[in-house]
């Protein structure tokens, strides 16, 4: 996911004359409000392709464990049809995946109060690497080889509540697993731009709408079923072709 | 306000002869108030630099000419110039050498104000600060950069001479028209331009393409000029920047913030009973599209999604901040090219002491491809009522690439 | 190596509500004002475009306008004896950034204080004896009254164009108003936004049980308006992206559509975005600011001198500047000693959820301060004899938003993944709607803000230090709202409910406000207080500090309106007094 670029402000009007004491690496913006024409700063869309992040066995599991939190069932598409491994790979691949944005300055205490929130050195990335590897590891000591990819259903949903409830002990194995249905849900639910949600399934699986702005109908008229189709940032068929 | 009011005092004794003391209070007031009404400081001031100091490069269609600097600098602006030296520039596009100016600076207009109000202007123009800033005035290319070769073009576009009052009409309707005709030079951008780059005067102020903006039809026409607006409606729009119906921006924004907003009410009165009065000309309304055509529902699909949480359902939008789309002249207008820049590169409506909101269009070229905004486009110009002819693809292309250039980014 | 800049009259730090209203108000007293802004320049149509504002990932969930932790965090812990730890990732609240701060994205839930809450000290003493106060507390009467802050609520809430229905028109009930309220003068700017459908459930059911519905106050607006500025703005059109989010179409109260237009057109103001103000600089005796020093995008140090300077950065920020300057004496919570960090509160929450049948509840079509509410149990509007707390809560019926990578609602007992969830999400998103309480936080001698001893910011410098947890009192507010809201939704037709009262100590990791008050409050004493009740440092006259750390313990409200008359308040007393006679505006 792309990051919004820095504004490029213009300078502020008329102070030619006061150069020298002047804050030439501040923007100051004076006598009227900035703004330029074809300025916006919309997310790159993210378009399938090979993984930026997710070696190929690593996206086998990843497709094979979001399957199993968003089956693919009669209420419609899940999340591996929905492109949820796709999402999460960019995700990791951007800022998001190094906590570029967070505090994480040591030290790092061992033991945190549950009240302080994430505590660890440990991003998403590094999570998920390690967290594969470690399931994968499990997985191939308690089935005799096979990786999850390989188990039948019933048994990835074992795994999956084991690892859920601490039970299956593997590394960071539950806050793997929190970090893994956190993305699931974020794949499923975020607007297709980002590589997940595709053909905006999640949002019509629950009846949501989208971008579209404007529900004074609905307000309107209260307790009506609503029934038109969504609507993303890349918009919907109903648009035609671009 | 009483200041406005001595200004309108001063401005209506148009015909007066010429003040002998140059520099005489009354007179430096009355010169800057019509230098205001002519936007002078708009091509003469570039941005950042003194007020009238000269070198904004005015694109014209043979290519870009600086503005001359109007400051007093001896060398490098008009210091040296006499007030009949300034006359002749107004009146006839000549400098004192007797070399011709470009109608970039739009003498066929100015020809028509009066030797009193020049000598007013002039006073005012030498009270400024000298300012030196040599502007190289003969940048064009060949063979454009040949002067002499306005002599033909003054021969088919120019016809030199003061306005005259028509005894028939009001005196509102008469200061009205010596404004726009003249100092207000609104025909230049408003007035479909000829080959050469000269005003189609059978065509006065039916609108015109100028800087892939869309300079609407001002004439009393009921689809695309300004038949649906009340004289209030035009005093409220050039005053403020807005009406009940829409928000000025791109040039026009501009010329509401340098000149119009800062005229005297009586000044903008008579300009709207003018164009109010002086008759009506457009093009025969296209029928309207089927609901069903494709773009239709296209467009309605993407103006349900994307529009009409500031436009409205009804495509009224909201007075005094949003455009209404229904009914709108700027909508109907027969070429679309403001439509689609508008739609592509967003736009920030005029910001005036009065109205300092200046809502701001966002843009949508990235969102939208060209077949997209072809279709909304097409939408807002056959619903409500409203009846012009579709937008293209190919349209939307061609805006796209001239709006990108002008801005650097593209979008 | 700092360079020095020309001297401006007034220097602002951070421009959001409070920064902007007082350079507009200033520079129009023909002072040169400057306000100095860590975070970008944000514009509507630029960056709250309509195409990309409606984005949950990156702005609810990612946290686009917030500022980033990297740049500057608190540390937090729950009692004194705790380690306290940096919070790496915000949750419980989230902090503006940028120009038009937290205005930008807040729900617009606008509110006044009640007459009691300024006097809650010595009225609960007077009504129910002093036994009845919390252990602990540092509860403090306002050296200011609601009549006094009343025509600047007014002023605030005009600017702001705020919609709503009066309750007390000097003295007179109105019906279809809050009539808790405090007399006001005149009736809200706007009329009050259209309700939705469970708010309807919810306004038949309070008033069947004897209750006093009211629509919310919301700077989510109703219908076209023109603020004094002469800022102009649009109906709100319920898109359910407000609280995170700008607004695209010009319909929320923020500093960007009331203020900044006109603001930006006063030839005496200029704004310098993207930079950190790192210390307000005092004079040798430590009695007079001499300007501040802050640092570029650059990293290039400046020194700018000014007359008069004004914290406006949002509560604790506004406090950890003053520890790091010097500014009033630190709190020391053992010797229970000096006053900035002193009175750190929250907000306190509780509710009821309740699933329903047979209903289109549409929670998308939302606006931040929908809502119907009732103040029957807020303030000391209803007997506290023998319940165990002091304070009230406003109760509401609200839709903020639908949006589902958040707002997922399923049974209790649910599994949170496979197809039995993904049926129960389905099933149950339309039919979900929640009575919510906003509680009041007291202030006591434990919780308080102080600066790290070990965690600092990229610039070398201590983070600030947040100590604070629900106490007993709180929480037995909260377990008694949460029942009140409980029988109010079971009114409403609920079939399951699902009461959300506090539990266990204050966490960080789920959302809770952004209602972060106290710290450099106001009052009569400075023994007690940082400020006078003009907002004016005690130890240094030329130092004012806006924002809700002015607040000496918190209500049951959101703060915004409180802000806003309070800067307006201050304003009053700057330019037409202070500016005459610099000095104290009041003799301690």
């Amino acid at each position: 996911m792309a990051l919004s670029t820095r504004r490029r402000l213009l300078a502020g009007s008329a102070l030619f004359g006061v150069a020298a004491a002047f804050p030439a690496a501040a923007r100051t913006i004076a006598g009227a409000m900035p703004w330029n024409p074809n300025e916006a700063y919309p997310p790159s869309p993210v378009l399938p392709g090979r993984y930026l992040f997710f070696r190929p066995e690593e996206a086998a599991a990843v497709d094979a464990l979001v399957a199993r939190l968003v089956p693919n069932d009669e209420l419609g598409p899940g999340a591996k049809e929905a492109g949820v491994t796709t999402f999460i790979d960019r995700q990791l691949a951007g800022p998001y995946g190094g906590h570029d944005w967070l505090y994480m300055q040591g030290p790092f205490p061992a033991n945190p109060l549950p009240s302080q929130g994430l505590q660890s050195p440990v991003v998403p990335r590094d999570g998920y690497r390690q967290g594969l590897a470690a399931l994968a590891e499990y997985c191939r000591s308690t089935y005799s080889g096979k990786v999850f990819a390989d188990l039948p259903p019933a048994e990835q949903d074992k795994v999956l509540t084991g690892l859920e409830k601490g039970e299956v002990k593997i590394k960071d194995g539950r806050a793997f697993f929190d970090l893994l249905l956190a993305n699931t849900m974020e794949g499923f639910f975020s607007d297709p731009i980002y590589g997940g949600n595709r053909d905006m399934v999640g949002w019509k699986l629950v009846g949501f709408p989208g971008t579209r702005y404007d529900y004074r109908d609905v307000m309107a008229k209260p307790n009506q079923p609503y029934t038109l189709p969504p609507v993303a940032i890349g918009g919907q068929p109903a648009w035609g072709n671009r | 306000m009483k200041r406005l009011l001595l200004l309108a005092a001063l401005l209506a004794g148009a015909a007066r002869p010429a003040w002998a003391v140059p520099d005489e209070y009354v007179q430096i007031e009355r010169g800057r108030a019509l230098a205001t009404a002519g936007d002078c400081i708009a091509c003469h001031t570039p941005g950042g630099r003194p007020s009238f100091s000269g070198g904004r490069a005015i694109e014209t269609p043979f290519g870009v000419i600086r503005s001359a600097n109007l400051t007093p600098d001896a060398e490098t602006g008009i210091g040296a110039w006499s007030a009949d030296d300034f006359y002749r520039a107004m009146h006839q596009g000549r400098r004192p050498d007797g070399t011709h100016l470009y109608p970039a600076f739009p003498y066929p207009y100015y020809t028509k104000v009066t030797r009193a109000d020049t000598d007013a202007i002039y006073a005012f123009l030498r009270t400024l600060p000298p300012v030196r800033n040599p502007v190289d005035r003969n940048a064009l290319p060949f063979p454009f950069d040949i002067r002499a070769s306005l002599i033909a073009w003054n021969a088919i576009n120019f016809t030199p001479g003061e306005w005259q009052p028509d005894p028939a009409r009001s005196a509102e309707y008469n200061r009205g028209a010596y404004l726009v005709d003249g100092l207000g030079h609104c025909g230049a951008c408003h007035t479909p331009m000829n080959l050469i780059g000269g005003s189609k005067d059978s065509e006065y102020l039916q609108g015109n393409q100028i800087q892939s903006w869309i300079a609407p039809n001002i004439t009393g026409d009921q689809l695309v000029g300004l038949g649906s607006w009340s004289v209030d409606d035009i005093v409220e729009y050039l005053r403020t920047g807005r009406n009940a119906k829409t928000q000025a921006t791109g040039p026009m924004g501009e010329v509401i913030e340098a000149s119009t907003s800062h005229m005297p009410d009586a000044d903008l009165r008579a300009i709207a009973a003018y164009l109010k009065e002086r008759g009506a000309a457009g093009p025969t309304a296209p029928a309207p599209l089927a609901a069903d055509d494709a773009r239709m529902t296209a467009g309605r699909s993407i103006f349900t999604d994307t529009c009409k949480a500031c436009h409205v359902e009804a495509g009224t939008g909201i007075p005094f901040l949003f455009p209404s789309l229904a009914g709108s002249q700027n909508v109907q207008q027969t070429d679309p090219t403001t439509l689609i820049r508008v739609v592509v590169s967003g736009t920030k409506a005029a910001q005036t002491g009065a109205a300092p909101t200046g809502p701001a269009m966002p843009a949508l070229g990235w969102r939208l491809g060209d077949d997209q905004v072809a279709a909304v486009l097409t939408y807002i110009r056959n619903s409500w009522g409203n009846r012009a002819p579709p937008v293209s693809a190919g349209d939307v292309a061609s805006v796209r690439k001239s709006v990108a250039r002008a801005s650097g980014t593209p979008n | 190596m700092v360079r020095r800049l020309p001297p401006k009259d007034v220097v602002i730090v951070g421009l959001g509500w409070t920064g902007s209203i007082l350079a507009l108000e200033l520079a129009r007293a023909g002072l040169e004002v400057v306000a100095l802004e860590r975070g970008p320049w944000r514009d509507t149509a630029t960056d709250f475009n309509i195409g990309t504002t409606p984005d949950e990932l990156r702005y609810s969930i990612r946290h686009e306008l917030f500022l980033r932790p990297r740049q500057e965090t608190v540390t937090m812990r729950n009692t004194p004896d705790q380690l306290a730890l940096p919070i790496r990732r915000w949750g419980s609240f989230l902090p503006g950034n940028g120009v038009g701060g937290a205005g930008v994205h807040w729900n617009g839930q606008t509110w006044r204080f009640l007459p009691n809450d300024f006097k809650i000290r010595s009225n609960t003493i007077a009504r129910y004896g002093d036994k009845a106060l919390p252990d602990g507390n540092h509860i403090q009467d306002w050296p200011v009254t609601y009549e006094e802050l009343e025509p600047y609520y007014d002023r605030f809430e005009y600017v702001a164009g705020i919609s709503g229905k009066a309750g007390n028109l000097k003295g007179a009930t109105q019906p279809g108003g809050n009539p808790f309220e405090g007399a006001r003068a005149r009736e809200y700017p706007t009329k009050p936004l259209t309700q939705g459908y469970a708010q309807d459930l919810f306004t038949k059911a309070a008033t069947e049980r004897g209750l006093h519905p009211f629509p919310r106050p919301s700077a989510n607006i109703s219908e076209p308006y023109t603020n004094p500025y002469g800022c102009r703005m649009a109906p709100c059109t319920f898109c359910g992206f407000c609280e995170r989010f700008g607004c695209a179409n010009y319909s929320k109260s923020s500093p960007q559509t009331c203020v900044l237009p006109a603001l930006m057109r006063e030839p005496l103001f200029e704004a310098r975005t993207e930079c950190e103000v790192t210390k307000v600089n005092l004079s040798g005796d430590g009695k007079h600011a001499t300007g501040v020093t802050y640092v570029d995008s650059q990293g290039q140090e400046w020194e700018q001198p000014g007359e008069l300077v004004i914290l406006c950065a949002f509560s604790f920020f506004n406090v950890r500047l003053m520890l790091l300057s010097g500014i009033g004496q630190p709190y020391d919570r053992d010797r229970d000693e000096g006053v900035v960090g002193r009175n750190y509160a929250y907000q306190s929450a509780g509710g009821s959820t309740a699933f329903f049948e047979n209903v289109n509840f549409n929670p998308f079509a939302a606006a931040g301060s929908l809502g119907a509410a009732v103040d029957d149990y807020n303030s000391d509007n209803f007997d506290h004899t023998n319940l165990g707390f002091v304070g009230g809560a406003s109760i509401t019926c609200a839709y903020t938003n639908g949006r589902p990578i958040l707002y997922r609602p399923v049974p209790p007992g649910t599994p949170t993944w496979g197809s039995a969830w993904k049926r129960a999400v389905k099933d149950n998103y339309q039919k979900v709607t929640s009575v919510g309480a906003q509680g009041s936080v007291m202030s006591y001698r434990d919780c308080f803000l102080d600066l790290d001893p070990t965690y600092k910011d990229p610039l070398g410098r201590p983070l600030l230090r947040m100590t604070f947890d629900y106490k007993n009192n709180e929480r037995k507010l909260s377990d008694w709202m949460s029942d009140r809201c409980d029988e109010i939704i079971r009114a409403m037709g609920a079939k399951t409910t699902q009461k959300t009262p506090i539990r266990g100590p204050w966490s960080v990791i789920p959302y809770q406000t952004t209602h972060n008050t106290g710290g450099a409050i106001m009052g009569d004493d400075p023994k007690t207080s940082a400020l006078n009740r003009y907002l004016q440092s005690w130890d240094v006259p030329n130092v004012f500090v806006m924002g809700a750390s002015a607040f000496p313990q918190n209500a049951g409200y959101n703060p915004t309106g409180t802000v806003g008359a309070l800067t307006y308040w201050a304003l009053d007393a700057i330019r037409d007094r202070y500016l005459k006679s610099p000095g104290p505006l009041v003799q301690a």
